[in-house]
């Protein structure tokens, strides 16, 4: 699903040049829940950011699903974004003037679905996710987590290839968390790939796989024995 | 442009975050509304000019004898120059071609009386002619004609509020009443566009009024109009051709600047004309200086708005939405917007100068108004580039990487 080969990014500041990330070799398969783990600094933000086309390497070649993504021009990429990849953000980044349903529904105006199915299908998501009754409710009017499920039910709502999620319980409390990671157990159950970047252990455990990024590159990559959330 | 899609999209962000769109569209309506407004008071500024003119035709020159200040051909100076009925046959056989009516005039004097009552109205003694120099409008009856010249009738044509004022309810056509001590029938009735002081007057034939004064045959002034075919530049010619005429004929020192007085109101209505155009331009000047600060304005405002929205975008652009999306989503908005505000503006723009109409006569300004055409493009300029205006920030906002864009807080 995700096939990338020494992958390299710095960024600029001012007259100083960071190197983020120093040669990357990495790939997953479709239907792996991987955590990709570090220290603040390590890259690990950076490398998500990349494989989901929000940023782009310096170097190195990337293939998702076997398409390589490169040189891409900003429509193009809009696209592919649209089409195979789903976000989830630390911070929800939820619009703040649409209700919980327009929310969900949004990616789907970008694929040019009429209204009426937008909808539709922007329900059904949000069923999945347990927040049908809070269709019509502003993000401000929902708790953390109930906001981190509206962004996840958004995410699905394009029918993703993969879902990619940046500290998705770093806003949360540890019950909140564990409720959203069951969520994405699910969803990792039902087929679909998952990305999760954390720094919490017991975050990762809940993951299939760790990857783990130390100042720019691969330290460690193991599988490991999922720790399977059966109490909420 | 016309997607629906995305116009309910428009529709949503507009109505959820209506401060914001009342604030950038107030900007528009007011650049447009003084636009309107400044425009149509100097429009009304140049309407009182032309009204001063308008209760005469715009080709009158008029000639006054006056007092001689210098000796010449055997006269001594300080004499009093006067008209007579000769000088009349001389200007229409002179200036025939050039000449379109003639009007001799004789202010008089006299008591008016009807019945017991007496009225103080102004009395003149004049031609025919001075229906259409005067441009008087009949309203009953007859005017004087050349019959009631040639028999010296005791005939007279009243104003309107001559005849509203001595007759009320009755019909003064044919009813008689009394100059000095002498009865004068009213033939007729007329109206005057120039108001109250003009419908005020009462006309008896000059020729009457000469056999009173024990068959005199002296004129107190001239009116005349020329003919429109030789335009302002030959009504100056004429006037000065008029000037030497007269003055050789009553034997006046050429350069006497007193002996007589000619008046050419064409000259002073270019003059006056092209005083109030200057007087528009000025008030155009400050006009397009609004609609400029109404440009700026929503410059700045769509700056903010597109800056505001950064973080929104970045969330669109990660959803899928491609760069001319954005540019597309922002800019329909801001149209409409501007369209919407603008064409407020400029309606109320038009109500509020048509609702003055009369109010602001005092401050001579007469029937403010704008063309509807000038309204119509003054409100396009402003949103073109209210479209500009939001073209360039939603540009360089569709073009910002995702992820910055997503950092903006």
């Amino acid at each position: 699903m995700i096939e990338i080969k020494n992958l390299h990014k710095s960024y600029e500041m001012g007259a100083n040049s960071l190197h983020v990330l120093k040669g990357i070799n990495f790939s997953v398969k479709d239907g792996e829940l991987v955590a990709i783990m570090g220290s603040s600094g390590s890259g690990k933000s950076t490398l998500l950011n990349i494989l989901g086309m929000l940023d782009t390497a310096d170097a190195g070649t990337y293939h998702l699903d076997n398409i390589k993504i490169a040189n891409m021009d900003e429509t193009k990429a809009a696209n592919y974004r649209n089409k195979f990849l789903g976000f989830v953000f630390q911070s929800f980044n939820l619009i703040n003037y649409k209700d919980a349903l327009e929310n969900v529904a949004l990616p789907l105006y970008y694929q040019g679905l009429p209204r009426k199915d937008r909808q539709k299908v922007g329900l059904e998501y949000l069923d999945k996710v347990g927040l049908k009754e809070w269709s019509d409710h502003l993000p401000s009017e929902l708790s953390g987590g109930q906001k981190q499920r509206v962004a996840i039910a958004r995410a699905m709502a394009s029918n993703p290839k993969v879902l990619l999620a940046d500290e998705p319980t770093g806003a949360l409390d540890s019950k909140t968390s564990r409720e959203v990671m069951a969520l994405i157990q699910r969803i990792n159950n039902e087929g679909k790939t998952v990305l999760v970047v954390t720094h919490e252990h017991d975050i990762a455990n809940m993951c299939k796989r760790i990857v783990h990024l130390k100042d720019g590159i691969i330290v460690e990559d193991k599988k490991i024995k999922q720790n399977i959330i059966k109490d909420v | 442009m016309f997607n629906a899609e995305r116009w309910i999209e428009i529709f949503q962000s507009i109505s959820k975050n209506k401060l914001r769109a009342v604030l950038s569209g107030f900007t528009v309506s007011l650049g447009i509304l003084l636009f309107i407004i400044l425009f149509g008071l100097g429009e009304g500024l140049k309407n009182s000019y032309k009204d001063l003119f308008l209760d005469q035709s715009n080709n009158v020159v008029f000639v006054f004898p006056g007092k001689t200040t210098k000796p010449f051909g055997g006269f001594k100076s300080n004499r009093r120059i006067e008209f007579d009925n000769s000088d009349i046959e001389e200007i229409s056989k002179q200036f025939d071609s050039r000449i379109e009516y003639i009007n001799p005039r004789i202010r008089s004097g006299g008591i008016i009386s009807y019945k017991l009552e007496s009225y103080d109205f102004s009395l003149q003694a004049v031609a025919p002619s001075n229906q259409y120099i005067e441009n008087h409008i009949l309203m009953k009856g007859r005017y004087l004609n050349e019959r009631d010249i040639k028999e010296k009738s005791k005939v007279a044509v009243i104003g309107r509020l001559v005849a509203r004022d001595i007759f009320k309810e009755e019909d003064p056509i044919g009813k008689f009443i009394n100059i000095g001590s002498r009865a004068f029938k009213v033939i007729g009735v007329f109206q005057d566009r120039g108001g109250d002081v003009e419908e005020s007057y009462l006309f008896i034939p000059y020729t009457t009024r000469q056999q009173i004064l024990m068959g005199s045959d002296k004129i107190g002034d001239i009116v005349l109009t020329f003919n429109p075919e030789i335009g302002a530049s030959g009504a100056v010619s004429l006037a000065d051709d008029l000037k030497k005429f007269l003055k050789k004929r009553k034997s006046i020192d050429p350069t006497d600047p007193s002996g007589l007085f000619i008046r050419n109101v064409a000259d002073e209505f270019e003059r006056s004309m092209q005083f109030a155009s200057v007087l528009q331009i000025i008030v155009t000047f400050v006009g397009i200086g609004t609609l400029i600060a109404g440009i700026i304005g929503i410059s700045n405002i769509m700056v903010f708005i597109v800056k505001e929205r950064t973080k929104e975008l970045g969330i669109r652009k990660a959803l899928g939405a491609s760069p001319s999306e954005i540019i597309k989503m922002i800019l329909t908005e801001s149209i409409f917007i501007t369209a919407v505000s603008g064409f407020l503006g400029m309606v109320g723009g038009i109500l509020l100068l048509n609702s003055v109409d009369t109010g602001l006569h005092d401050y001579f300004i007469t029937r403010p108004g704008v063309n509807f055409g000038l309204a119509i493009t003054a409100t396009i300029v402003l949103i073109v580039f209210g479209v500009i205006a939001g073209y360039i920030p939603a540009k360089r906002a569709a073009q910002i990487k995702p992820i910055v864009a997503l950092r903006d807080e």
